[in-house]
This record gives structure tokens, sequence and C-alpha cells, in this order.
């Protein structure tokens, strides 16, 4: 069992802050892969939770008028995935999505949930810093909006003030209209398993040059991050294998990797610049660049 | 704390209390629905698998409380009532994906959402959708091969057969 | 001569269309055959009842407090908070264990809290699931009480709690207020081997466990003889076996007071006596039972839980108790493989002949010895049958370290020993330019060849059939000339390795098997064995020869899966891949008793002689027509109603095999390295076996095929990590374990080459641990040849592989 000391349901977003705003105590849960895995290794303990599961109009997915693209905090990863606008605007973020645990996992994990944990491994993060997300945070006294690369703090340290609620993750259309992207995780299994690097890069070209170039990172710091350096370095620059190359390089400096059981600072800092590159360089084909031999 | 909730388990229904620690896995072999394993407790495994409205989730990171209003399928609602094995079970038998039985109802239960998902899957794409399952004796070979077997099975039965692809009708019957 | 068939080779001569040349036979009907596993419906269907499936009124649930520290002792436990807590039954400490000197008292001494300071005196047990010695020298090593005073290992078991709840349970368990005096952790080998390190175990010196190995001739005047000498040194890692069903037992007392456990073991009979042992009663007053089994590979050939949970339902008044192992607690408080250290030192002539070799090796056996003091030796009085030379030195070391406790694991030391010497030979044919399967092939052994220390001769030998075949299934020559010339950031390679193996622990132990069939009024009968199932098919494989001595379809046999030790026949349990072999021979024996029965009935009933019937397909016939006497029902019928002649028609047999049989076979891998990332991946990979007549081709497949997935995920992602410093674990969870997922796997070739064993029933020989011996050398040795690089570490995950390259200068 479950060491849960009371149980709260909202059907609405405003049922859900009000519960919020009268007891800070709760905990949200959502698909509760993360809550509920914490509560078994006594991380959390005698919790009480508010799980936003029955709020419906948190599981949606379309695109606004706009063109922002708009998801539902409580869309799982399976739905993501299976999202066709997302496959289409998207894809860095659906191959993200799919490579996320496993099927039964995906069934029930939220995206949103994935983004709160404020994991580095996050599945999700790479892609959407990316992609320049935008978080919809709303409380009892309002909402606001916050980038995704101010919302990471440290490690499992977001910026959700007590009493709010990630409701919705926007994309702007500037973010992702006319760009090619390519999504990397490498871990030790193809299934089941933690990312030791994530690579979600995006790019747009012009003639022969790159246009903006951004590129997420998962695993390669304590939070989720941005190339800026790489980044800043590979608008205007002609498409080459020589530029991937030195953007790959440059992205090594963004990084924050360090040596745990899991993978050394040398190695991860080596896979930076390694899969920046073989992502690039599928993004450059994505982007109706050619392929650069 | 309790929490009343109706649901059911491999079409019989289900309206009592249950306790709001509990997760959906205590309370199916609580009910015993024993068919459902217990391999690490925290989704890694898959033993503990079963279907809800048709998709299959680890019951183990699964609180019963949100079981309410949910059709359930275990293990023990897959062969036909009169004990005839399902396709994907004689599928499981014939192949040898069988050893020490422990992830076989789990990865039975996935395969048969896939069959009656009545979608085409890639040999890849198949051994993603079963990656949620681990298993330490078969090495997966004779379990892929009974689930491309069922699949095969499906994709050849013939219209007027129940598992013919009519996936929302299957959903709504249990 | 030994009994290990009976007198029955003239039937057997029936059975089997012998053609001459002493290997080709023969034509069973259900032997041979792929026949359904016998519980593969109940396991389909979600009937099959494991140990957690069944239900007791008032069960409640043990938990166990595992000590936070590698090395410490307990200077004060305080258990009072705990015990106060509401729905706690009972708090157990060592304190609360039996002592040596009330060693024949009935239960009821648990909670007899007498005085610590006589802690020395408290019972201790050795673990290791083997028969047991009437010679005390051959006892397992009893180093370990139920519940510790000094912690060994993090993990090790201090305390536990009876409660009504799991919840309840662990919140007692944070109740329990422990003092420790922290002592050094040793982590390593080397750490627990240096001068003035701290004893783990009092009057254990120098921390070794174990050593001692063996000789055959001079090494020494081998190597003088030799052309080349070479030297290599291999390392592999603490894995563990992760079977799906974690250890689970409950306990109650019965009526009479006899203890009765309900547990997910490979060895009943062991559990039984460890049990008493560990609680000072007389061992008849243990009852163990063996429902379906999750899955062992050697972890549930050792005794984890259940001398506890006897202990605590003797605490609470003989209630029922269940302790069900979290898969966190199960990896760390179980058992591990055993971590190896190896120098090899090998004189070779030009040509390619071994003259001698030199292996020693340093095994981490962690904090108790479970089987630590006989792995080592008997991997390497396996390896013994493949290469044989003049001249070979085997020197292993045992030693205790503060890590969680190796025991036996899937072909217990020989994945260790082979990946180290199938690695050192591959890189002895790359400095003699050799091609791998030439140098193998100038060395293997022949039929008919001796070991000198066991007297165990080669009956039966395919390997170079199997070394064919499998370079024929990965077209070997035209893959080496196609991967000669390549360049690129992805570089392929091929690479094999051999083994040699055996079936049971003869000479070394005990090899009883017990058997006994009943023929049912229908004319089917029931097989009880006291072998266990634990997944692998036993129960199908043995049933399988029953059919064949019977001629019975398989459904007429209904084999009795589950083991009772006040019910089954008397057999040690399912380790050393003995039971087809071993247990098969029981079986056969009262298989044929059974026969020789019906057969006397049918002549009492006929007036027909015996010797000119015979039993065909569920009728006496006459023997030289095939012209039907009587069903075997009407004899059945018979046998139980007849007014004068009844007397049902049943066999209770046992068998003492003094005997071996040593298995061989081949892995052959192709691997492609990712140059950049260090990831390997394996592209094609097949194991060929020589495992004598394969009862069951489908299930041998099948057991094949796991065996190699365990093999590959020893080569190149698993391994349990700790803290260097505190002994922490850092993986014991199955995301942070690299266990294979499907994703992982490549599809596995399996391929047998059957030879006859004459000294095995219906010519079979050990096949259930094989498989994963040799993956690792096979995948190690591909990666040499696609890199040029030697990974003589395990496993070669992208880490180390990045590593090696590196160093290498490829990246």
């Amino acid at each position: 069992m479950y060491d849960i000391s009371g149980y709260y349901e909202a059907e609405t977003v405003a049922e859900a802050t009000a519960l919020l705003a009268k007891n800070p105590n709760l905990r949200l849960i959502a698909g509760g892969t993360d809550v509920l895995i914490k509560m078994h290794s006594g991380q959390i303990a005698d919790a009480e939770l508010l799980s936003l599961r029955k709020i419906k109009s948190l599981n949606t997915i379309r695109k606004a008028e706009d063109g922002t693209i708009v998801i539902g905090a409580m869309a799982t990863f399976t739905k993501v995935f299976n999202d066709p606008i997302l496959r289409e605007m998207i894809p860095i973020l659906t191959e993200a999505a799919i490579s996320m645990g496993g099927p039964q996992i995906r069934n029930i994990a939220t995206i949103g949930g994935n983004v709160c944990n404020g994991a580095t491994s996050a599945d999700s993060a790479s892609s959407l810093f990316a992609l320049n997300a935008q978080l919809k945070l709303e409380g009892h006294q309002g909402e606001r909006l916050v980038p995704i690369r101010k919302f990471y703090l440290g490690p499992g340290k977001v910026a959700l003030q007590p009493g709010e609620i990630l409701t919705e993750i926007l994309i702007a259309p500037d973010d992702y209209q006319g760009f090619g992207g390519q999504y990397i995780k490498f871990a030790m299994r193809e299934a089941m398993d933690i990312a030791t690097l994530a690579v979600a890069v995006v790019c747009k070209l012009q003639a022969k040059t790159f246009a903006e170039v951004r590129i997420g990172l998962g695993v390669a710091g304590p939070t989720p991050l941005r190339c800026l350096e790489a980044e800043e370095y590979a608008k205007g620059q002609e498409i080459s294998a020589q530029t991937v190359a030195e953007i790959g390089k440059l992205a090594v400096n963004s990084a924050k990797a360090r040596t745990s059981w899991r993978a050394s600072k040398d190695y991860r800092e080596h896979l930076v610049e390694e899969l920046v590159q073989r992502a690039l360089k599928k993004a450059i084909v994505n982007a109706g660049g050619e392929e650069l031999v | 704390m309790f929490k009343r909730i109706a649901f059911s388990v491999n079409a019989k229904a289900f309206n009592f209390e249950v306790d709001i620690r509990e997760s959906l896995l205590e309370m199916l072999r609580r009910l015993g629905y024993t068919g459902t394993k217990k391999g690490c407790g925290v989704g890694e495994c898959g033993a503990c698998s079963v279907l809800i409205d048709g998709m299959p989730f680890d019951s183990c990171l699964y609180l019963a409380v949100w079981a309410d209003g949910k059709q359930i399928t275990t293990i023990e609602g897959v062969a036909a009532k009169n004990g005839e094995l399902s396709v994907v079970q004689k599928a499981f038998v014939d192949e040898g994906a069988v050893q020490c039985g422990f992830c076989t109802p789990g990865l039975v239960l996935t395969t048969t959402a896939l069959v009656e998902s009545g979608q085409d899957y890639t040999r890849d794409e198949l051994k993603r959708e079963l990656s949620g399952h681990l298993c330490r004796c078969t090495g997966y070979q004779s379990i892929l091969k009974a689930a491309e077997i069922s699949l095969q099975e499906h994709s050849c039965s013939c219209v007027d057969s129940p598992h013919h692809k009519q996936p929302a009708a299957k959903i709504e019957e249990r | 001569m030994t009994n290990f068939m009976g007198n029955n080779s003239s039937l057997r001569d029936r059975f089997m269309n012998k053609s001459g040349d002493g290997g080709k036979e023969m034509a069973y009907t259900v032997v041979g055959k792929s026949v359904r596993k016998v519980d593969a419906v109940a396991k389909v269907t979600g009937k099959a009842m494991y140990t957690d499936d069944f239900f007791e009124r008032d069960m409640l649930v043990g938990k166990i407090l595992h000590s936070p520290y590698a090395h410490a002792l307990i200077t004060t436990i305080d258990v009072s908070r705990a015990k106060a807590l509401p729905g706690v039954e009972a708090v157990l400490t060592y304190k609360d264990l039996p002592r040596i000197s009330y060693a024949t008292s009935l239960p009821g001494m648990i909670g007899a809290d007498l005085d610590d300071n006589e802690d020395l005196e408290r019972i201790k047990i050795g673990t290791a699931g083997h028969p047991y010695s009437l010679d005390p020298a051959h006892r397992d090593v009893e180093d370990r009480h139920i519940l510790t005073k000094k912690a060994r290992f993090v993990g090790d078991a201090i305390a536990a709690v009876v409660a009504t709840d799991d919840l309840i349970a662990e919140k007692a368990l944070k109740l329990i207020d422990v003092k420790y005096e922290v002592l050094e952790a040793l982590t390593s080998t080397k750490a627990a081997l240096r001068e003035g390190a701290p004893l783990i175990h009092e009057g254990c010196e120098g921390n070794i466990l174990a050593s001692g190995g063996f000789t055959i001739g001079d090494v020494e005047e081998a190597f003088k003889e030799s052309d080349h000498i070479f030297e290599g040194e291999y390392e592999t890692s603490i894995v563990q076996h992760c079977h799906l069903e974690n250890q689970t037992s409950y306990a109650y007392q019965d009526p009479d007071g006899r203890i009765v456990i309900v547990t997910s073991t490979q060895i009943p009979q062991i559990v039984r006596r460890i049990v008493a042992q560990a609680l000072g009663i007389p061992w008849g007053r243990v009852r163990v039972i063996k429902p379906f089994v999750g899955g062992g590979f050697g972890n549930k050939q050792d005794v984890c839980i259940e001398p506890l949970n006897a202990a605590m339902t003797l605490a609470v008044g003989g209630r029922p108790v269940k302790i069900e192992l979290a898969r966190e607690e199960c990896m760390i408080d179980t058992r591990t493989r055993h971590a190896f250290q190896f120098k090899i030192k090998t004189g070779i002539n030009q040509d390619g002949k071994i003259n001698g070799i030199h292996i020693s090796a340093i095994s981490n056996t962690g904090a108790y010895a479970s089987h630590g003091h006989s792995i080592a030796s008997s991997a390497g009085g396996k390896f013994r049958f493949l290469y044989p030379t003049k001249a070979l030195k085997f020197d292993p070391i045992t030693v205790y370290t503060n890590l969680p406790v190796a025991g036996a694991m899937r072909a217990y030391g020989c994945p260790q020993l082979f990946y180290a010497f199938e690695s050192h030979l591959e890189d002895i044919a790359k400095r003699l330019d050799m091609d791998p399967i030439e140098i193998r092939s100038k060395n293997l052994v022949e039929v008919g060849y001796v070991d000198p220390i066991s007297k165990t001769k080669v009956m039966s030998c395919g390997i170079r059939e199997c070394i064919e075949k499998g370079k024929a299934l990965i077209k070997w020559d035209k893959k080496k000339a196609l991967y000669r010339e390549q360049s690129g950031e992805k570089l392929r390679g091929l690479g094999m390795a051999c083994f040699s193996y055996s079936s049971g622990t003869y000479p070394v132990a005990l090899e009883l098997a017990g058997a006994r069939i009943v023929l049912n009024q229908d004319g089917s009968i029931q097989l009880q064995i006291g072998a266990t199932d634990t997944g692998q098919g036993s129960d199908t494989a043995l049933g399988q020869m029953v059919a064949e001595v019977l001629s019975l379809p398989m459904d007429m046999v209904h084999v009795l899966s589950t083991q009772d030790t006040d019910i089954s026949p008397f057999d040690t349990g399912c380790y050393a891949s003995r039971q087809t072999y071993v247990s098969g021979m029981a079986v056969e024996k009262a298989a044929l008793e059974v026969k020789g029965k019906i057969l006397s009935f049918a002549a009492s009933m006929t007036d027909i002689p015996v010797d000119r019937l015979d039993l065909l397909e569920q009728k006496i016939v006459y023997k030289h027509s095939g012209e039907s006497v009587l069903t075997l029902e009407q004899v059945a019928m018979q046998s139980y109603y007849d007014r004068v002649l009844a007397k049902p028609i049943t066999s209770d047999v046992s068998n003492n095999a003094r005997i071996n049989a040593i298995p061989f076979g081949v892995t052959f891998a192709e691997v492609e390295v990712d140059i950049k990332t260090g990831k390997i991946k394996v592209l094609e990979i097949y194991n060929v076996h020589d495992s004598g007549t394969i009862v069951n081709p489908k299930m041998a497949e099948g057991q094949v095929q796991g065996g190699v997935s365990m093999g590959i995920g020893y080569a190149l992602s698993e391994q349990l990590l700790f803290d260097e410093v505190t002994g922490k674990p850092l993986n014991n969870n199955l995301l942070d374990y690299k266990l294979p997922t499907m994703m992982d796997m490549p599809d596995i070739g399996v391929a047998f080459v059957e030879t006859h064993e004459s000294t095995g029933p219906f010519g079979v020989k050990s096949l259930g641990e094989p498989p994963t011996i040799t993956p690792a050398p096979a995948i190690r040795n591909a990666v040499l040849d696609a890199t040029g690089v030697a990974f003589n570490r395990l496993p070669m995950n992208p880490q180390r592989v990045f590593e090696g390259l590196k160093e290498a200068g490829l990246i």
C-alpha cells in the first residue's frame, strides 16, 4: 500500500486551485509515475494527494488559431506520440514521447507531470527546451506564462509556486514553423530506460546557411539546458560538415556534465559533441536541406 | 480513508469502498485475480499489467480509486467463458513463449490489446509495444514470435470472427 | 558398477535403433518431440498458483530492517517504540534467536530474550543449497545468523517486524532504534586482502573464505617446453539473477505445532533442513511446500528468507506470516553472481597446441559464504573437460568483502571462467595469427578422455560438430573476408567461444533423485517427482520420459508440479542442470518398474508369459506381433478392483547417480561497434549445443535463448554497482540495473548437435545452465575482431567501450 493519508479529486482547474489554496499541503498527482514511485521509495510519506486525473480540459492537444500548439498538461505520452498535429508540426516531441519508459508507462505518464517533476532526464524536456515552450501556470489568484528555461531551477526543483498548477504547454508558431528537427535519446537500453544524454535540435535554413539553430540537452547538467553559445555561432553560418562539427564542439561549452556512476563527465561531453552533430545533420535534412556527407 | 468506486473486472461489476492507499494491483489480487503478478512495484517490469478500457497499464502504479468507472481485464478474463484459449494464449502455448510464467499474464494482456486494436505493426513496432515487459527466461524470442502469430491469426481471421477488427465494439462489450 | 540406469538394457534396446556407430540413435515417440509444456495452459490463463497467490486467514506481514552500513557492530538496539505501535505483533532482533545450547528444544524459544552476552552461542547456519553431508568436512560453511549483531553489508538483516499490514510494518521498522559502531567497509577484494584489514568474520584470517584449486601435471615444466608464453588479466562484474518473482514465502504452525513454509524455492528439501538447523529443532518438524516458481536461476538454490520467516511465525504463536521481498531488497539481500579477477598464463607451441595453463583467480563472495566456498573450484572442474592439457594449475581464492552475498547463479562460476579463458585464447590466436577456430580445434577434448581428478569419462562429445554448425550459421568465412577491409564509424566483427559443463555435481556431491508413479483407473498415470520445475520445463521433460517408457500420450501423464517435503519423493532440487539427467534416471527407473508391474499383472490376467507381452499405445500387446491382448485401462481397473488380485500399480524409487556427463557447446556472435559512442550492437548470435538427446526441442530452444539473453546482458550492460567508500548499492532496481528488454535483444539462433550420451536416460546430458556461459566471451572476441581493442573487463557498456577506444586512439 502507498502511504497516503488523504485523497482528493478535482474535476475542473478552478476546483483544483481552490482546493490547493485551502490546503497547501496537498500534493498534486497526475499520471502518478513519479509521485507513486517516490512514495514506494519513501521519499514521500504520509501524503495528501490532489488528483488532476478527472480534469478533462487538461487532456487536449490542439492548434490555436494563431498557430500556437497547446498541449494539455494531462496529455499522456501515448497521446502525445499519437497526436497527428504534434507528429506533423513538432516530431521531436513525439519522438521524445515514444522514447520514454515502456508502453504501459506512456499510457499513464503525463507530459505535465514529466515537466513538473523537475528531472534533467525528463524525456520531454530537451525537445520542449529546443522548442522554446511556454508553460501556463494557474493558481487561485490567476495565471502566468513561464518559459520552460526559467521553470527548471535545479534537480527536482521547478518554479511552481504554492497553489499553482501547470495546465498547458504552449509552443508559438515562430518557434516551430519552418524548422526541421531531430531528437536522439542515448541510453543503455532501447526501452525502459533513462537517458545518458538526450539531444533535441531544431534548425531553420536560409539558402545554404543556418538561419537559426536551437539545441536542447537533457542529462548534460543538473537541469535540461540550451546550448546558447553554439546556437549563437550557428546563425548565418554556411551549412557544412565543418560548421556542424564546430557547433558540436561549442555545445559542450554549455553542458554542465558531471561524473556519476551512470557515466563520466568526459564521456557525456564526448556524447554531447557527437550526438549534437548527428541530430543536427538529420535536422538539416528534415528542414529541407541536403544531406551532409 | 475509503472511497466508493464502481468498476468491472472481466465484465463482472463491482461497487464498494476501497482503501485509498491501495494500488489496483493489490485490490485485484485481494479480489482473487492473482494472475496479476507483482515483480517490482514501480512499473519497471510489467508483470502486473492489466487492460484498463482496453489499454495496458502497470496496475502497481495505478491507485485502486482510479478504477472508478473503468472496465478492467485481467488474465483471468482472456480465455473464452467455456475455457477455450484465446488466439493469443494459444500462440503463447504453441510457441513455447511460457517458461516460469511470471511475466506471461502481462504479456498475454498487452498482446491481446494489440490484437484488438485492429492495427498492423511492424516487427520493430511490435517489439516496442511489448518492451514494457521484462522476461528473464525466454530472451523474448518465443514471445515475439507468439505475438506475431497472434496478430497474423487476427488479420487472417474471417470477418465474422469475434476477434476480427472490431476494437471499439470489443471494448464496449467488456 | 553404479545403478544409474537400472537393469533395463533389453528394454532400452527396444526403444533405440542402434546404428552401430555408437552415436546416432533412435526413434522415440515422445522423447525428442516438442510436446506442449505441461504447465503452459495454467500459466497463460493465470491459474498457475505461485507462493503469493495463496490466501491464509489472518495473514500477517513480515518486514526486515536492513543495515544502512556495510560494516558495523550494533551497540544498542531498542525495539520498544516499534513494539508499541498499534498493529505490530512482534519485533525480532538477534537477541531473540535460538542458542546452540537450546538446540534440541521444541519451538517456543523465539522471544526467550536472554542475556545478550551469550550472543556467540547463537546458532549459525550455512545457506547454500547443497545436499547435507555426513562428513563434517564437506558441509557448507556456517557463518550466518538469521538476524545479525554485526552488519557485514548494506542490506544485512538486523531486525524484523511482524505486523497486520505492510505500512504498519514499515513504520515499525523506522521506530527501531539502533546504534552502530561503524567499522571500515571493505568494498573490494583488494581492501579485504590488505594486510591488517579488519576481519569480516571473526577467526577468518585474511578474510579468505576458501582457497584451494587443483593441479594436473607440472605447469612450470610445460611452460619451459612451450614456444610461447602468454599472459592476460580479465575481470567480471557482480550481476544479479532478476527472476521476475522476488523471494516470497509464508509460514505458519499447523495444529501439531509443525512449521509449514510455502516458498518460492528451487530446493524444498534443503530449505527444510536449514530451517530446522537454524531453529535447532528436529528436521521432521518442518514442512516445506514449493508451488509454481517465477524463476530462480540459482538465487533460489539458497535459503534466504525461510529461516527468518519460520522465526516470525513462532514469534506470533504460529499465525501465518508472509515475507515478500521488494525488488530493491531482492537485489541486495538475496544473492548475486561472484565477480572474479583472473590472471592466466598459457604455454603454447607454434602450431597452437597448448602445453600448460595456469589460472589464478580472486573471487568476491561478499559478506557471507553462501556457495562461495565451492563456486570457483566447481567452475574449474567443469573447465577441465574442454581443452585437456598436460599441465593445468588452478588456484582461486574466495574472499569475503562487505558487499551483498554472492551465491549460485546460472552456470556457477563458468560464465566468469570461460569469459576469461576464451578471451585469453582469442588474444593468443591473434598474437599467433591463427584463426580462432583453428586454435581451439587443436586443443579440444576427444571422446574417451578421463578427467584425472574426478575420473569422469567423456562418453560423448559433439563440440567439433557444434563449431562447424555455428560457423556455417553465421557465415564465418564469408563475413571474415568481408570485414577485413572496413572503415567508418561503425565497425563489424565476428567472435566465438566454447564451453564444457557437467550434468549434476557428481562426484563432488550426492546426486539423489526420487520419483513416484501411480497408475490410475483409466490407464493414465500420476508422476510425482522431488525435482523442482522453476520454469525451465523439467516437469514436461520428465513427463515425456514416463510417456516414452509407458507408451502413453502426454495427456495421460499427470505431472504434479508442486513439491511438498511431506509428500514428494526425496530429491535435492533444481541446480547444476541436473534434473533431466539425474532426476531423469529416477523417472525412467520408476516408469520401467511400473511397466514391469503392468505386464506382470496382465500376465496374471491372461496367462500369457510376461516376456511375450509389451505395452504399446495404451494396450497390452503380444511382443512378437503387436496384436492387442488387453487395454491398459482394463489392467488398471483390475488392479484396483479385482476381488482377489487387486493391488494398485505404483512405483516409488530413488536413484543415486554416481556418474556425470559432459555437455559442450559454442557461441558465435557478430557485432557492430559504434566507435563514436561506444555502443555495441549484437547483429547475430548463435548458440550450438551438444546436450545429448534433446528431449523437447522447442523447450530446449527457449532454454537456450533465455540463457543467451542473460549472457548478452552479462556481456554488455548488467552490473550491480556500489559506492566504493560506503558500500551502498547504487542501482538495485530494474530501471538502473540494465537487464535487456525485448528491444535490446537480437534474434537468437539455436542449434543442437545430438550425440547420444550412454550414461544418461534416453541419451541426455544437461542443458539448463550452459547457454549463458559463452555469449560474453564470443561478443568480446567479436568486438576485438571489429576494433582491435581487447575488452578484458565486463560489462562492455558504452562508457567502458568509450574509454577503451579512446585509450586505443580510435576516438
